[in-house]
């Protein structure tokens, strides 16, 4: 065809920018877990403190996950750290004062959050409100609910059963062969897809780039797995993130749904007029949201073995932060969850290198602030760089 | 004739992995206007850039020089000094403010310490009244037609007195009138001696308005021509590379039976309850090519998006298609019944700009590839470069965005997301607006292909050569009625304009 000689070398531009841009996320992440390595003297990187690490970062992450989807789909939710405080209060007041089984307390903390965000979402799609106006209402009454039904005070201590969900550890075999089973998945879903596009005739990728990039994860993650287990094992709720993720990667790559979220957020008046439901998709959207919330609530109570009326406070913030670092773009249309979950791991290193560090807190904040808005300046001038030339 | 305002000399602009522009030439005398032609991606736009400053100096290669003195910008604000004013196709207007506001925007009237708004609003109606627009100055601006936006621009572009101004397709969205009014604004600057430079796709504008013409195509010049020296034939084969023997390719098909039946359908604003279409009935039959005209606000548009579902307010009547009764609340009531509609403004309607090429094209039938009821992302792949590559898509990858590609080939991408649904009716609403004369004719041959093919085409266009060249009848609406139907035996340019304006007499078109 004609188009194939004077087009080549925009392509070959094109794939490497793009991977720049997705590798940028993953050197920052890397400078960032060298220099604390560096300043801690190795202490950084040692496995009690990766250990803690991925707990510490798990409630964000969870957050991150929804608040992917949401600005995704053109907007934003600031009551998810209120009600992660709320849900994860629930659970505890339903365990503490009228003695509820771990089971049924984790369903009633998830589906109040499922509930509340389906509240908000009927607001938003349904109303018209602004989310921006509807959820910060909603962090406000979030809260409040959660100081009158705990009356102020602490709730604590919870069952054992309970406790386990944070603060557990898998065994060394069984970490191990995880870790091997999502390795061979990896391979089989690597060569299915390969497979696949053979058979319809369609451009495959160099087998060396595709195994390459393969074998590096897989390095990383015996090599993470093998940190940890030199500590006490994988951290369970490292474990949930890790679902969760997986759970709305699923999500967004492969129904409708997840198709039609990153339309409506691209375009909703095209997306409207191609016959795609923009009230009943964006309502689906802020229930996911309030069902992880209940998700966050619980790791975040069985963490502290308590809920107190503080909990969860500024938590929307860090995961909007973290899944703006992870490059999904505040216009809507753009984001992925993968670079959400690592957006959430830069700021929980920042938070965790800097403790370590015995730097006073206040400098967490400063330099967390910093960081995000450098991450959406280098997002905007590598656009701003791509749209001049094309 | 006399100096020349603007000399460019041997222009070479480069992108990572492209040549925008190779060693272009722009040769354009003093109070001259000069038309620069070229198909999409031929670069006239980003000529204009350098020659503007958005590209500064040290960006590209070559010589810029005005009044014979070399010049080089670093930035848009050293350009204008230089008395070079640019209106682009995109406005650059502040909707929220008043026509007074954003004509003096930018004007030392607005850096006054007290801003004296009345000599602001005199200023104002005096150049309002020079274009000869009887409106407040205060109005907020957009409560205006685009169409006399555009001339706010222009008008604003005049305040600064600037020596070279450069219009960018400035009549693609202006009435008949308004072309009138800006024809007549352009000869009197002229007359003031200052020079013009013209981009259009309208070549029958360029000739009625132009002095001279250059041509561009693939980023080098072809040629520059005076407009007495030269046809509108001559130009589109320079613009093309390659004579284009038929502009409109009808072709002899066979009309089957009845595909599509509206009956007394009637629908009204969604806020104001004013009726935008009374009692309008019409037929369209398996593989004809239904041709609707007329003058804009005529309610065309509306009409076919209201009976596509995609238009807030209510309707009544009746909507037959295939035999079978149609109740058409939304989209998607109107996708399943076999209806499909390609938007006059397909970056705000028909695509996802920052989506993949593929995922455009699958977004109105996902089901298609979901066989297993989730979405297989390779057979995705396969069959959008099936579709795509029928309709010719330029790209060199189909996971390229959409807003990488140019309008004819997004008009391509936008038919793609059409014919994936496998319509029985496919209405187009101004299928080749903005796109370059190749990839019309490429268009032309699809809807002909369709038709052939069974589907009943519906295609709404303000270019009435257009129209007369494609279609098997004709439609022609006015204030919101059908006002008659035509053959395309009985149709003329002048029946068809004498139909669009009837029941119109007083009541101006260009007023909202």
């Amino acid at each position: 065809m004609t188009q194939s000689s004077t087009e080549k070398p925009a392509e070959k531009k094109l794939s490497f920018k793009f991977n720049a841009q997705s590798y940028a996320l993953i050197i920052a992440l890397m400078m960032i877990v060298l220099i604390f390595g560096i300043l801690t003297g190795g202490e950084f990187l040692s496995s009690r403190n990766l250990s803690n690490l991925f707990a510490q970062m798990t409630v964000i992450a969870v957050l991150a996950i929804g608040m992917t989807l949401v600005i995704v789909a053109g907007h934003i939710d600031l009551s998810v750290g209120s009600l992660a405080g709320l849900t994860g209060g629930i659970a505890a007041i339903l365990q503490v004062w009228f003695g509820w089984d771990t089971v049924w307390v984790v369903l009633a903390a998830i589906s109040a959050g499922a509930l509340l965000g389906l509240w908000q979402g009927w607001w938003v799609a349904y109303r018209a409100v602004p989310a921006f106006i509807v959820t910060l209402g909603g962090m406000l009454i979030f809260r409040g609910i959660l100081i009158g039904i705990s009356n102020g005070q602490t709730v604590a201590p919870l069952n054992e059963g309970f406790k386990i969900i944070s603060n557990s550890y898998l065994p060394y075999s069984v970490g191990y062969l995880l870790a091997l089973v999502g390795v061979v998945l990896l391979f089989f879903s690597a060569w299915r897809n390969q497979h696949k596009r053979q058979q319809l005739g369609l451009i495959i990728e160099k087998p060396i780039k595709i195994y390459g990039t393969l074998i590096v994860y897989t390095i990383l993650i015996l090599l993470l797995t093998y940190m940890l287990n030199r500590y006490n094992g994988i951290p369970v709720p490292l474990l949930i993130v890790i679902f969760f993720g997986g759970l709305f990667i699923f999500i967004s790559n492969k129904t409708s749904f997840g198709r039609y979220i990153y339309a409506i957020g691209g375009n909703e008046e095209a997306a409207a007029l191609s016959g795609i439901n923009i009230k009943r998709n964006t309502l689906s959207v802020f229930v996911l949201m309030g069902a992880l919330a209940g998700v966050a609530g619980v790791i975040l109570t069985s963490r502290l073995n308590a809920a107190s009326v503080s909990a969860g406070e500024m938590y929307e913030l860090d995961a909007i932060a973290a899944c703006v670092i992870g490059g999904t773009s505040l216009m809507g249309g753009r984001g992925n969850i993968v670079g959400a979950i690592i957006g959430a791991l830069i700021m929980a290193s920042i938070d965790n290198g800097m403790s370590m560090m015995n730097i006073e807190t206040f400098w967490q904040s400063i330099v967390k602030g910093l960081i995000l808005i450098v991450a959406v300046w280098i997002d905007i001038s590598s656009k701003k760089q791509s749209s001049v030339s094309s | 004739m006399g100096a020349y305002a603007l000399q460019m000399e041997g222009i070479t602009k480069e992108f990572p992995g492209m040549k925008a522009l190779d060693h272009v030439t722009l040769s354009v005398e003093k109070g001259e206007i000069h038309a620069l032609c070229g198909e999409n991606g031929a670069g006239k736009s980003t000529l204009m850039k350098i020659l503007s400053g958005v590209y500064p100096a040290g960006s590209f290669d070559g010589r810029i020089m005005i009044e014979g003195r070399e010049v080089s910008f670093r930035n848009i604000k050293a350009s204008q000094e230089a008395g070079i004013a640019i209106i682009y196709q995109e406005l650059a207007l502040v909707p929220e403010m008043t026509i007074g506001e954003n004509i003096f925007l930018s004007s030392d009237l607005m850096r006054e310490k007290v801003l004296n708004w009345n000599r602001i609003y005199a200023e104002t109606k005096r150049w309002l009244d020079y274009i000869g627009l009887d409106i407040d100055p205060q109005r907020k601006l957009g409560d205006l037609t685009v169409g006399k936006q555009q001339l706010i621009e222009i008008v604003k572009a005049l305040t600064k007195h600037a020596e070279i101004l450069i219009l960018d397709e400035p009549t693609a969205a202006l009435t008949e009138s308004e072309v009138e009014v800006l024809a007549a604004i352009l000869k009197d600057l002229q007359a003031k001696g200052v020079t013009c430079i013209y981009i259009s796709h309208k070549l029958g504008e360029v000739m009625r308005l132009a002095d001279s013409v250059t041509i561009l195509r693939d980023g080098q010049t072809v040629d520059t021509f005076n407009v007495d020296e030269i046809t509108e034939d001559t130009i589109v084969t320079k613009m093309v590379g390659r004579p284009l023997t038929d502009y409109f390719p009808y072709e002899e098909h066979e009309i089957g039976e009845e595909i599509l039946r509206v009956q007394n359908y009637s629908f009204y604003h969604k806020s104001t309850d004013e009726k935008i279409a009374d009692n309008v009935s019409f037929k369209l039959r398996k593989g004809e090519i239904l041709g609707v005209s007329g003058l804009m606000g005529a309610g065309r548009s509306e009409l076919f998006i209201s009976l596509f579902g995609g238009y807030p307010g209510k309707s009544y009547g009746s909507v037959t298609i295939d035999g079978q009764s149609a109740n058409i609340q939304k989209p998607s009531d109107a996708i399943k019944a076999g209806l499909a509609y390609v938007s006059e403004d397909r970056k705000r309607y028909g695509l996802v700009l920052g989506m993949e090429i593929t995922k455009n094209a699958t977004l109105a039938a996902l089901r298609n590839v979901m066989p297993k009821g989730l979405i297989d992302a390779s057979l995705e792949l396969k069959s959008s470069e099936e579709m795509t590559n029928k309709l010719n898509v330029k790209t060199h990858s189909l996971e390229a965005k959409v807003d990488q590609l140019s309008g004819g080939n997004q008009q391509k991408v936008v038919l793609s997301k059409w014919l994936f649904t496998n319509p029985k009716v496919l209405i187009l609403d101004e299928p080749t607006r903005g796109i370059d004369v190749g990839a019309k004719s490429e268009i032309y041959k699809i809807i002909n292909e369709l038709s052939q093919q069974g589907v009943g085409i519906v295609m709404i266009s303000s270019e009435l050569p257009e129209i007369l060249g494609m279609s098997d009848r004709i439609l022609v609406m006015a204030d919101g009625t059908i006002s008659g139907e035509l053959s395309r035996e009985e149709a003329t340019q002048e029946s068809v304009m004498k139909l669009a304006t009837t029941r119109r007499d007083n009541h101006d078109p260009v007023i909202n």
